[in-house]
């Protein structure tokens, strides 16, 4: 019917894209991430996001073997 | 006055986007709704994983979400009693026990399969109570999550309920059960990788795990427990006023662990529907088997930012604070938004909001298609109008039956939110009664499937006299300090119980043994209704086992039911 893994992987790797690159937009902005103790979540999650995401969409798209 | 959230452009930009996804699958879905069966059962066709993740999502409401995290900061550790004695034991019975004669039998619903074991009048029964339960725990739900947005986003409470009902009401009428399962599967990943980081910051500012047990010792001295009350599950249990949760070792095995457990995992349509939709016996019965797997690590995430928030609370250098109610108590549901709003920057704060509005969607989702089902094929088809000769119209016109009710269930759970911003006690208390009937169905499916002298009528009235039992007890009795008649005692008070939950899982126990008791004094004297032929593959002694599984051992059935309950006991024992 659907393979559910396909728009997971794009939305996570959409959510990923996106938010690493705001976390290197906003990187000099040490303010804003002081609520989370001095740590640039955004790049973080982005990046992990974003290989989630991949690795979602590499097992939708594999060849199954015969 | 409590200081709204402020979001930033990318945060509300996340939130637009897993919408679009949302909807799409619905609409990429709307193609296979030929027939009622594709849209109430989803075709019977879901993978094994994919029905198990939803069975898991459906159950992580936004009401499960804010309440756990609420209660881990009352009862700290004691809550994973919730999600691992309280749930695992039940699934794993469930997986092993039930699922072969609940998808065996092709019942659509549950209260079908009690029309094929028992006879119709324990099937309407069931099926009004659940079907008015539903609309019911959809309505506070969502204006639950409406208040909230209101109070800490600043959103309008009519905005924010329409649209999120109508996101639910699109994806639901354009794909049915099948585009409420694969979409709670999307909420699940949502909502486990939304509040990551939540997990990883709060535990990273109170000093890791050892520096959360040091800071709760003095909160737990203070309440005149032992210093690692809150930090342990079983260890004080020994006595109910021994535990921040005020229950002993009895009420949580038998009242939780058996039979509050049991009623809800086995036998609440809203959950094993997902199993019911999928695509084959073997499958239907790895269903709770791979749900019960991640739930339980979710105290990770939802309970233990609780446990940490009662740290902040009492250390005023952190500056966490839970807005008041108008008595001046703290409201502990709101403990989750407050810790995005502590911990998270514009980014990952909009991934937070958008997995509370998942938890949210992939509860009412639940509870609409749930509630489509038993409408459509338990209501509407037993009593309104029943089968004709001609199959394919009749398929046509259920299934249009199938999407009207989709409609009309979501405005009826819209019309309970409403009613509960204005009557919110009695919601509660209705809704309170409504979940009194899981303990006493369990009793009566329990006695149906493994004996099969069981009758209709002992059913019947086990059924019913275990509902009525639930309710004379929570009339007689209330929990400590209660200061409303929706906490019970509503008929006099005969006793008094030190917390609700004591009340609560006592309430099960009382109603469970009643009906068991009476089904099976009743049974004895009337006559069995059904020949052993119609009762095939409804019952345990009259169904020959069959399963043969080309699989290796761990993905079997029984041997995921090992590795399931293995790791369950690692965990009570660490936590213990």
């Amino acid at each position: 019917m659907v393979d559910i893994r396909i728009p997971i992987g794009l939305m996570f790797s959409i959510f990923g894209i996106l938010i690493t690159i705001f976390g290197f937009i906003t990187i000099s902005d040490t303010e804003m991430y002081q609520k989370a103790l001095g740590i640039n979540v955004n790049i973080i999650m982005g990046i992990l996001m974003l290989v989630f995401g991949l690795i979602m969409l590499f097992f939708a798209t594999r060849k199954k073997k015969a | 006055m409590l200081e709204k959230l402020e979001l930033s452009w990318i945060d509300y930009f996340i939130m637009i986007i897993y919408f679009v996804f949302v909807l799409g699958i619905g609409w990429f879905l709307r193609k296979y709704m030929k027939n009622a069966n594709a849209f109430l059962e989803a075709g019977r066709s879901i993978p094994a994983w994919v029905a198990g993740l939803a069975f898991i999502s459906t159950n992580l409401g936004a009401l499960e979400v804010m309440g756990m995290t609420g209660s881990g900061m009352k009862y700290g550790m004691l809550t994973t009693h919730f999600y691992w004695i309280g749930a695992i034991p039940a699934m794993i019975f469930l997986a092993l026990f039930m699922m072969p004669f609940y998808y065996g039998s092709k019942a659509r619903s549950v209260p079908e399969f009690l029309k094929l074991r028992y006879d119709e009048k324990t099937r309407g029964l069931n099926a009004i109570l659940f079907a008015l339960m539903t609309i019911l725990a959809s309505g506070i739900s969502m204006y639950a999550l409406a208040i909230l947005m209101e109070k800490v986003l600043g959103w309008d409470f009519n905005l924010s309920l329409w649209i999120s009902a109508l996101i639910v009401l699109a994806y639901t009428y354009l794909g049915g059960l099948s585009s409420a399962i694969y979409n709670e599967v999307l909420q699940f990943f949502i909502i486990v990788i939304g509040l990551l980081p939540l997990v990883f910051l709060s535990l990273k500012d109170v000093g890791g795990w050892g520096g959360l047990k040091e800071g709760l010792a003095p909160i737990s001295t203070a309440n005149g427990f032992a210093a690692d009350s809150f930090a342990t599950t079983w260890r004080y249990t020994g006595e109910a006023t021994s535990n921040p949760m005020g229950v002993e070792w009895f009420g949580i095995l038998f009242g939780l662990g058996f039979v509050l457990s049991f009623g809800y995992w086995c036998t609440n349509f809203l959950i094993v529907q997902r199993a019911f939709a999928a695509e084959s016996k073997a499958a239907a019965r790895k269903v709770p088997l791979i749900g019960a797997l991640p739930k339980m690590f979710i105290p990770f995430l939802i309970i233990v930012p609780g446990i940490i928030a009662l740290v902040l609370m009492n250390d005023p250098s952190k500056g966490f604070t839970l807005p008041l109610d108008a008595d001046h108590k703290p409201i502990y549901n709101y403990t989750i938004i407050m810790l995005l709003k502590q911990y998270l920057p514009a980014g990952v704060l909009g991934l937070g909001i958008t997995a509370l509005l998942a938890s949210f969607m992939s509860g009412m989702a639940g509870n609409v298609s749930a509630f489509n089902t038993v409408w459509t094929y338990d209501i509407y088809q037993s009593y309104i109008r029943k089968r004709t000769s001609n199959e394919e119209a009749d398929d046509r016109h259920y299934l249009n039956v199938g999407r009207i009710t989709t409609i009309f269930g979501v405005l009826l759970s819209i019309g309970s939110a409403y009613i509960a911003s204005k009557f919110g006690n009695i919601m509660d208390f209705l809704q309170t009664i409504f979940s009194m009937i899981n303990a006493p169905l369990f009793a009566v499916i329990f006695l149906g499937m493994f004996w099969k002298r069981t009758t209709g009528h002992a059913a019947f009235t086990g059924l019913l006299a275990g509902f009525l039992i639930a309710l004379l007890h929570h009339g007689l009795t209330v929990p400590e300090g209660a200061t409303t008649l929706v906490k019970g005692g509503w008929l006099g008070t005969l006793h008094t119980y030190p917390v609700e939950m004591a009340q609560n899982f006592w309430t099960a126990i009382i109603a469970f043994t009643v009906a068991t008791l009476l089904t099976v004094g009743l049974t004895f004297a009337t006559k069995q209704q059904k020949s052993e032929a119609e009762l095939h593959g409804l019952v345990y002694s009259l169904t020959p086992r069959t399963i043969v599984e080309d699989a290796p051992w761990y993905q079997r059935p029984v041997g995921l039911a090992i590795i399931v309950g293995v790791i369950c006991l690692i965990l009570s024992i660490l936590f213990w």
